[in-house]
């Protein structure tokens, strides 16, 4: 089974790689970006019947650091 | 004073640091490598070093903060051995959980590698003791994830419990409150993003950093 980790800074933590790609597309002339917020995406490969609670855990104790980010588990079947 | 200075694959300030406590200390430091599990007998200050632990992969320190040997850290923390973690140490020891908050991505994206002034906060500490309560310091910077962050409540405690240590004297990281360095509620944890180590020695081109490490050794054998 496969899993998909979606790790995101908290609204209101700064990002400031988010309003660096923001300025980045302003120049390129994209017009209307209101905001950019930058994550990271962490793909699981799994052995098949994983508790959902140990992904859980996994996010937690490693893959985001709840003092700044959110997480969220996709699981891919 | 018995010390000793943890090495992570990618750890690029432990031998500056090393330097930094046998220059007050007297004697060498042991180094000690990220996998072991274990650390000497009868430590009285442990460090935690600056550099690039594991390439800052996912996040600064995080790897490093889940080896093996942080877990002795961490026991050694609680039974009151001092630890002072510097830059990537301090990143470490917030992603193990030892220092509250976190260290983010310097508000203007750079990496920031220059002098700055620091302002003491409390001199109380064994780590800030040879200072004056409110001093100027100048020691050196040298990172990209050094913006301190931390909810509200956090800040207020920090700052209600005399746990800033240094403050920015000017803009730097985009730090909350312009934090420099924290303690822990014990008091034997310092985490700090300015490298004291650099400025021990008149060829640094500065020796504000070396009271820190007085401080804490006269602390130490006064307590021995």
């Amino acid at each position: 089974m496969k899993a998909r980790i979606f790790v995101t800074l908290k609204p209101g933590v700064l990002d400031p790689q988010g309003k660096a790609i923001q300025h980045a597309l302003a120049g390129l002339g994209f017009g209307g970006v209101n905001d950019v917020r930058a994550g990271r995406l962490i793909e699981l490969d799994l052995a098949d019947g994983t508790d959902e609670a140990e992904i859980d855990a996994m996010c937690r104790q490693l893959l985001a650091n709840t003092v700044i980010e959110n997480y969220r588990v996709e699981i891919l079947g | 004073m018995k010390s000793a200075v943890i090495v992570f694959p990618g750890s690029n300030c432990d031998r500056d640091l090393a330097m930094a406590f046998e220059a007050v200390g007297g004697s060498k430091p042991e180094m000690v490598w990220h996998r072991e599990t274990e650390l000497p007998e009868g430590l009285d200050l442990i460090g935690v070093p600056g550099g690039f632990s594991y390439g800052d992969y996912l996040r600064s320190g995080a790897m490093a903060a889940r080896s093996p040997v942080m877990q002795a850290v961490a026991e050694a923390a609680a039974r009151g051995t001092f630890v002072l973690g510097v830059c990537n140490g301090f990143q470490v020891l917030t992603e193990a959980g030892l220092l509250p908050g976190a260290l983010m991505r310097n508000a203007g994206t750079h990496f920031v590698c220059r002098d700055v002034a620091l302002t003491v906060e409390n001199s109380q500490s064994a780590f800030t003791s040879r200072y004056a309560a409110g001093e100027r310091i100048t020691i050196p910077v040298a990172h990209h994830d050094g913006n301190y962050v931390a909810d509200g409540a956090t800040l207020d405690r920090l700052e209600g419990e005399g746990r800033v240590a240094f403050r920015y004297g000017e803009a730097v990281n985009g730090s909350a409150r312009a934090i420099a360095g924290i303690l822990n509620d014990g008091g034997n944890v310092l985490g700090m993003m300015p490298h004291p180590e650099r400025a021990i020695d008149t060829v640094h081109g500065g020796t504000d950093g070396r009271r820190l490490f007085e401080g804490l050794a006269e602390s130490l054998m006064a307590r021995a």
